[in-house]
């Protein structure tokens, strides 16, 4: 019994809920905001030191024990998500501060803020796949929230279509959920585990197990993407940058969770799907990016054409190219929510998304465009960024299980990355300065400490890539052993 | 809009009584059988809800002078710091524990913790209830 387990998910509840009770003083809404997330970091790297000493920690809720009560389960793998989560939450926040009007913070973006986070690590947390549903349902309703708040028309548009598929997705999710109860018996992830191995992995829970990934693709926009370049064009800046860093993430995670603990029996069949499955997803994600001239859109597109990557490192059910996809998960976290800041940051400043009307922005404004550059760099995976260690990982697990296509899909497609953003560069920073400081729509400053925290955070993960690939390395342990994880949940008290 | 039906007036002031009186029944009766926070709530809310109806949304307001989102979020804090205090004893999140009272006029009873936490689970309903039925009733 651990009880610092459930601090990550109680810290952001209780200073949500609390801001409820001072609606109008929006200061002390921001400081409860900036303390609960510098608590939940600092709980989060109490949990990995722990973890990194004694193994998985193990919280049975309210003293029942597994496979009766609701486990929540730290293994290195969630701590390290909840850690990254946290330092992305913070910089968001930190942002937000700055590119939120001051109608929003009274009606409630703060205490949503923070339920999002809630949400996030109880998903990241939980050993129940039940909870894990409840917990999806706590973000999914505090995004709903966050993307419709301001109630302008694009916003109410893209929540109608946002709130459908989701809903689509969550009743998909139950069904999935009952058809595996129906089968095994049982919803806790360690007992799943264990029953799943006992009977053997037939045709029906492979069928169970397809679905499953079709819900946490929907979540994750692993090829059902369409609802995400919409969605995401729709929210305040800030808002839009902790939706690319978190949203999909908690899908991924799910995905990784799933088919290394519980489905992992055949992999020539969930496995080889998942990696087409990214392929396409890569590819259609690429040929977005580089389609559109709207600074809103490439980035949405960046975001998919990650999804693809991670998952086709997840797919290759490889020890290596697992560590590479999660170390490529922490990087991509990080290396999102920084270019979604800068490229708010530049919308708001030029005050249009469209590419071909902004122009010479780096004369003014030379530390937001070292930073997209910064970046730009590492998104495409340059050495010595976070992006490469992974993207090499990966790829050495593709050429190794003989995907080659797929590898050579994936340079091609990072290639397009990198000159979709460059795109945005070129065009955004070099050129004619069009607008003069003082036609400017606004200061853009509200970056430069959560935009140099990140890509602080990016040049360290790159450099310091051995020191992090030992914990890393502790995670993937755990997932390719699912004995450690199911030992811990069913030995500790 | 005023609506004014006598019957119907007239009817939910006895309704009302009967309705909060059961729910308040309901939510104790949780602990063991059938009820609790959640249900009793909803009842509550229905009451709330047809007193809304039968007169209008500001009579609701004057009876219950409080903003239904602070009630809310009230409850879910009540209910999360009943788990917490587990926490100062050693115990793990949301444990729970029960004794055998005697009380003055109940007689023997059983208190436990999770009562309280019902409670929260209780205020947290009928804040969110009342909240999404008025915003939508309120809206032009």
């Amino acid at each position: 019994m651990n009880n610092l387990v459930v601090f990550p998910i109680l810290l952001p509840l209780l200073s949500g809920i609390s801001m409820f009770f001072f609606r109008d003083r929006i200061r002390l809404q921001r400081k409860v905001a900036v303390n609960g997330l510098l608590a939940t970091l600092a709980v989060s790297l109490i949990l990995v030191g722990m973890i990194a000493q004694n193994g998985v920690q193990v919280l049975h809720i309210g003293g029942w024990e597994a496979p009766f009560g609701i486990t929540l389960v730290a293994d290195m793998f969630a701590a390290l998500l909840l850690t990254t989560a946290s330092i992305v939450s913070l910089a968001c926040l930190i942002y937000a501060f700055h590119s939120t009007d001051e109608a929003r913070e009274k009606f409630y973006t703060y205490p949503f803020l923070m339920l999002l986070v809630c949400g996030v690590n109880g998903s990241f947390l939980t050993g129940d796949l039940f909870n894990l549903f409840v917990f999806y349902e706590v973000m999914l309703i505090a995004s709903y929230v966050l993307l419709s708040l301001g109630g302008s028309k694009i916003q109410l548009r893209e929540t109608i279509k946002y709130i459908a598929i989701n809903i689509v997705a969550s009743m998909l999710f139950v069904i999935a959920i009952a058809y595996l109860y129906a089968v095994v018996g049982t919803l806790n992830m360690a007992h799943l585990s264990e029953r799943v191995a006992e009977i053997g992995q037939d045709g029906v829970i492979t069928t169970i197990s397809l679905l499953f990934l079709l819900v946490f693709g929907l979540k994750a926009s692993l090829f059902l993407y369409f609802w995400l370049p919409g969605s995401y064009s729709a929210p305040p800046p800030a808002i839009a940058a902790i939706f690319a860093a978190l949203l999909t993430k908690v899908g991924i995670y799910s995905i990784i969770r799933m088919f290394t603990l519980v489905f992992y029996h055949h992999p020539e069949v969930t496995h080889t799907i998942m990696i087409w499955l990214a392929a396409l997803t890569m590819i259609l994600g690429a040929i977005g990016a580089i389609a559109h001239w709207d600074v809103k859109k490439i980035l949405n597109y960046n975001v998919i054409v990650s999804v693809g990557f991670i998952v086709f490192g997840i797919g290759l059910s490889h020890a290596d190219a697992l560590s590479g996809a999660l170390f490529y998960l922490l990087h991509d976290m990080i290396a999102k929510a920084l270019i979604f800041i800068l490229g708010g940051a530049m919308i708001s400043i030029a005050g249009t998304h469209n590419l071909r009307e902004i122009s010479g922005l780096i004369s003014h404004h030379p530390a937001l465009g070292w930073l997209f550059f910064l970046v730009a760099l590492a998104l495409a995976g340059i050495p010595p960024l976070s992006g490469f260690v992974g993207k090499v990982m990966i790829l050495q697990g593709g050429v190794e299980k003989q995907f080659y296509s797929v590898v050579v899909i994936s340079l091609i497609t990072s290639l397009m990355v990198l000159y979709s953003v460059m795109k945005i560069f070129i065009n955004g920073f070099w050129g004619e300065t069009i607008l003069s400081e003082e036609e400017e729509k606004s200061t853009g400053r509200g970056i430069l400490i959560p935009g140099s925290i990140l890509a602080a955070l990016i040049i360290l993960l790159g450099i310091g890539a051995d020191w992090a690939m030992v914990y890393v390395e502790q995670a993937v342990e755990v997932l390719v052993n699912p004995s450690i994880y199911i030992n811990a949940v069913f030995t500790q008290p | 809009m005023k609506f004014t039906d006598t019957i119907l007036q007239t009817a939910t002031r006895v309704l009302v009584m009967i309705i909060l009186t059961y729910s308040i029944y309901i939510l104790f009766a949780g602990h063991h059988n059938p009820g609790g926070g959640f249900i009793g709530g909803l009842v509550t809310s229905s009451a709330l809800v047809l007193l809304a109806m039968a007169y209008d949304v500001r009579t609701v307001r004057q009876i219950i002078p409080f903003d239904f989102k602070r009630i809310g979020a009230f409850g879910v804090l009540v209910a999360v710091l009943t788990g917490t205090s587990a926490l100062f004893f050693g115990e793990p999140f949301l444990f729970q524990v029960f004794a055998e009272v005697d009380l003055p006029l109940f007689g023997p009873r059983e208190l436990a913790t999770a009562v309280l936490f019902d409670l929260g689970v209780y205020f947290a309903v009928i804040g969110t209830t009342i909240t999404i039925i008025l915003s939508i009733s309120e809206d032009q």
